[in-house]
């Protein structure tokens, strides 16, 4: 507990997007506290009107993001220690999505955009197929399994500055999906990965300056999952004319 | 906002660009160096296809390259309809062109 005062001052936005103001608190110090077990306890000890969402407190479910001091964090793995300034925390609704109330945001636009980055599964063979193997160190499967620790979190999402100035870019999280699929041998329909990120919103859109792979609490790289979409609708380009 | 179309469009006209400015530096510090005065340049231009074509092809990609850039900074400053961003870059592109056109015409052509 050494260098920490007793009380932080904790300023946490109440309202919705549209209207609200910061409002401070005081909250008592302690060891081993999280973003998280701060929030919980203005909303336990000080105002239980204090909306907020979490779930697993273990950082796997991605429901706990928000704004720490200017920063987007998945507020359950973030230590008070890490990011106290001057016995001051700032916590508000995630950037990038509609607020619903206080810290909690409409996730909607984010999942929505994972599906129109075709973000899905398209199967080659039925239920009743044998398994087929893949080797592990099979390139298509390495480049797979880089992203697919992806917990959803929207924490990318919020870092990015071209979704915040194009509200129709797919995002970094939908996008490293897309690659994810794309490079799935199991996957029957690579080009209708291939369509969905070539549109307006698509993956050409990104400046490739990496805040979402900087961000990102699961330490993915979703900027180097766009570059890999880039590379393959390019060829695709050249080859197919689309 | 940019599509592949236009991400490709941008990316082969910088390709196509940058051997071309090479180019003109190239000829830039040559025709420096034995001080050759502004007529004994327009002699060797004016006339000549070669020259047209280079400067020409150049002014093209150029247009097009930056009117491309144009239109993703401004999409990403102020939020305007589809429309009003197309004729923003194509406005852009056409300026460029005419200007370009202009400079390339005075220099090569009789
Ligand atoms: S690298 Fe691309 S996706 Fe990532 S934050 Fe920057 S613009 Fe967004
Ligand atoms: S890529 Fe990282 S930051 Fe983005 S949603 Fe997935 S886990 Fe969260
Ligand atoms: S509460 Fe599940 S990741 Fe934080």
């Amino acid at each position: 507990m050494s260098s920490i005062p007793d009380m932080m001052d904790v300023s946490i936005w109440r309202g919705d997007g549209t209207f609200g103001q910061f409002e401070s608190f005081k909250v008592p110090a302690q060891e081993s506290q999280t973003i998280l077990d701060v929030v919980a306890w203005v909303q336990q000890n000080q105002d239980p009107t204090l909306t907020y969402r979490y779930a697993c407190r273990v950082g796997m479910c991605g429901s706990c993001a928000m704004m720490v001091n200017g920063v987007p964090r998945w507020t359950c793995r973030t230590h008070v220690k890490k990011v106290l300034v001057n016995n001051n925390l700032e916590v508000g609704p995630l950037r990038n999505l509609p607020v619903i109330k206080d810290l909690a945001t409409d996730m909607d636009p984010f999942f929505d955009k994972w599906v129109a980055a075709e973000g899905v599964h398209h199967p080659t063979k039925t239920r009743d197929a044998p398994i087929e193997p893949i080797l592990p160190t099979n390139a298509g499967r390495v480049e797979a399994s880089s992203g697919i620790e992806c917990i959803n979190c929207s924490v990318c999402y919020a870092a990015c500055d071209t979704v915040a100035n194009n509200p129709d870019y797919l995002g970094p999280a939908a996008l490293q999906r897309a690659w994810t699929v794309y490079n799935d041998s199991k996957d029957a329909n690579k080009q209708a990965v291939l369509d969905a990120v070539s549109g307006v919103g698509g993956c050409h859109n990104c400046h490739s300056q990496g805040s979402c792979t900087v961000h990102c609490p699961n330490g993915l790289n979703p900027m180097n999952a766009i570059a890999g979409l880039k590379r393959v609708t390019a060829m695709s380009f050249f080859k197919n004319g689309k | 906002m940019l599509d592949i179309r236009l991400y490709m469009l941008q990316r082969i006209s910088a390709l196509i660009m940058a051997p071309l400015t090479l180019g003109h530096i190239a000829v830039m510090i040559y025709a420096i160096q034995g001080g050759l005065t502004t007529a004994e340049i327009l002699g060797r231009t004016q006339g000549s296809v070669l020259w047209f074509s280079f400067y020409g092809t150049f002014v093209i990609a150029a247009s097009v390259h930056a009117a491309i850039g144009l239109r993703v900074i401004l999409s990403e400053m102020v939020t305007l309809p589809r429309f009003a961003l197309s004729v923003f870059t194509w406005g852009s592109c056409l300026i460029l062109l005419f200007m370009g056109a202009r400079a390339v015409s005075a220099v090569t052509m009789l």
